[in-house]
């Protein structure tokens, strides 16, 4: 004779995530049944995001290498402050010599890949295991996600977006700067023009297909009809928004060749090659 | 062609069970559900599966097959090779009465918490008029077939059943989304989602989308936007002085 759970006890036990037994269940003792390789990409994620972090903070640290006339390494700008390399940005105050400039103005783009909605899934999943993979059982006895402090703070996701928009003019500034030569004279153009560009034109599709973006423009409407233009506008950022993963490792991986650019042109192991 | 395949399916009840191993016959173009009805028909009668449509469309036959939640009539045994072990077992997430069959009634208390559709008044016609790019995004949330996969697959209740209390899962975040974003509808869901739904449990991990075999976007284009809109009531103070000083209505 088998025996049936009574009808209507499968529901709802209460507790906050507290990380009581599982009533119930059926008895599989494996952390998961899963037969493909389903730890590669939580792999690659924390290797490539490891990476970016070491050398990115390297590179901040170091405050030296970021300016070969006429290119700024894109972890320096905007340069703010009076001992900057260059002349791409007003120099609002001197601070002390210890601090990078790249210090001042870390906080908007990391905040904007911090608390970006696929970041959080590649980070969550990767570094936190919360979970790893589908299916496959996350070790932590409890779990409140981001409904309380200090993972709240995500909800401001949009206001690192304003800030990353406004960097992105900066950076686009940057590189038309890059139309210049060494002396400052305008209609030139080299390979560090195009990585510039590059990388602006990524920033720009990053941050316009962030999911922020596409609420800001149209999403929170209930009446598409009422609001053409911004109908419009909503339906491109979601078709940009379909690539917003693909967007966000390609505009990480071009800020830092923009970067290491620069750094081999200061350090002179590398000319820049120029067309015209 | 018929091949021999090896089975391990989870056999047992609320006291128990354990996987059992099985060599069932396969014919081309079968699926995992084809392969179950047959091992229930030769080896296994009194073996317990619940299905119905054998199309992918009641969301009856989810299971956990090779560990991942799918549905059994759509998954083809031609993904599998010849010499591969096929395991199956029920949803973890949920009691199991028996075999392959769950008892799924907390996804269907949660439906029940949720605040009903609540349309503006009829036009003086009588009639209710919407634009249908006004209402398509709520559209795709109603292709949902409740086969309850992605309230299976998601963490936050599979990995903590305390959590079962203060979140509603995947499928009841879209229901809010779909609700909230409907054109005629007029109840605020937006503190609800967040406090009575556990909408902040939701750390978009994404496995709800992975998992749908509907395809639907669950957190792209439902609880992330759900998310938002929390945040314009919430968390964003200048939505909110907007919203206080009537410069910023709902539409």
């Amino acid at each position: 004779m088998t025996t049936t759970a009574p009808r209507g006890t499968g529901a709802v036990t209460p507790g906050r995530g507290d990380g009581g037994p599982a009533p119930r269940r059926a008895a599989i003792r494996a952390r998961h049944l899963r037969t493909d390789r389903w730890w590669l990409q939580p792999l690659i994620t924390v290797v490539v995001l490891l990476s970016f972090v070491v050398y990115s903070s390297f590179r901040a640290f170091q405050n030296a290498y970021y300016f070969a006339e006429p290119y700024i390494s894109p972890f320096y700008s905007p340069c703010i402050t009076t001992g900057c390399e260059g002349d791409t940005f007003p120099e609002f105050f001197t601070g002390p010599s210890f601090i990078s400039p790249a210090i001042y103005i870390l906080v908007i783009p990391l905040g904007l890949r911090a608390t970006c909605y696929y970041y959080r899934k590649a980070y969550y999943r990767s570094f936190w295991l919360s979970p790893p993979a589908c299916a496959v059982g996350e070790p932590h006895k409890r779990y409140t996600g981001e409904s309380r402090p200090p993972l709240l703070i995500q909800n401001l996701h949009r206001y690192a977006l304003y800030g990353a928009l406004l960097f992105n003019v900066i950076l686009t500034y940057d590189a038309i700067l890059g139309f210049r030569d060494e002396t400052g004279e305008w209609g030139h153009m080299g390979v560090g023009t195009l990585v510039l560009l590059a990388n602006a034109a990524l920033l720009w599709l990053y941050s316009l297909s962030c999911h922020s973006c596409r609420h800001i423009v149209g999403g929170r409407l209930n009446h598409f009809s009422k609001h053409p233009l911004r109908y419009k506008a909503w339906t491109q950022v979601s078709k940009l928004n379909a690539s917003h993963a693909k967007f966000a490792w390609l505009s990480l991986f071009s800020v830092a060749i923009a970067d290491a650019y620069v750094f081999l042109l200061a350090t002179g192991t590398i000319t820049d090659f120029r067309f015209f | 062609m018929t091949y021999a395949a090896s089975f391990r399916v989870w056999r047992g009840d609320v006291t128990g069970g354990d996987l059992q191993d099985f060599t069932v016959d396969v014919n081309e173009g079968e699926v995992v559900l084809d392969v179950i009805h047959r091992l229930q028909a030769t080896q296994a009668g009194d073996l317990a599966v619940r299905w119905n449509c054998k199309a992918g469309k009641c969301g009856s036959c989810s299971a956990e097959i090779n560990g991942r939640p799918r549905l059994m009539c759509m998954t083809r045994m031609s993904t599998f090779g010849e010499g591969d072990t096929v395991t199956v077992t029920p949803l973890r997430t949920f009691p199991v009465i028996r075999d392959l069959v769950t008892d799924v009634s907390y996804n269907y208390d949660k439906a029940a918490q949720i605040p009903a559709f609540n349309p503006r008044p009829r036009e003086a016609d009588g009639s209710h008029r919407m634009q249908q790019v006004d209402v398509e995004r709520s559209q795709e949330f109603r292709k949902c077939i409740e086969c309850f996969l992605c309230q299976d697959t998601c963490h936050v209740i599979r990995d903590h059943e305390g959590n079962k209390g203060a979140f509603a899962g995947p499928r009841y975040l879209i229901r809010l989304a779909e609700l909230d974003m409907h054109p005629l509808d007029v109840t605020d869901r937006r503190d609800a989602a967040q406090d009575d739904f556990g909408l902040g449990y939701c750390n978009i991990t994404k496995c709800c989308s992975e998992v749908c075999p509907e395809g639907i976007h669950l957190t792209d284009n439902g609880i992330i936007p759900l998310k938002e809109r929390v945040v314009d009531r919430r968390f964003d103070p200048l939505t909110w002085l907007g919203s206080k000083i009537g410069r910023r209505p709902k539409d």
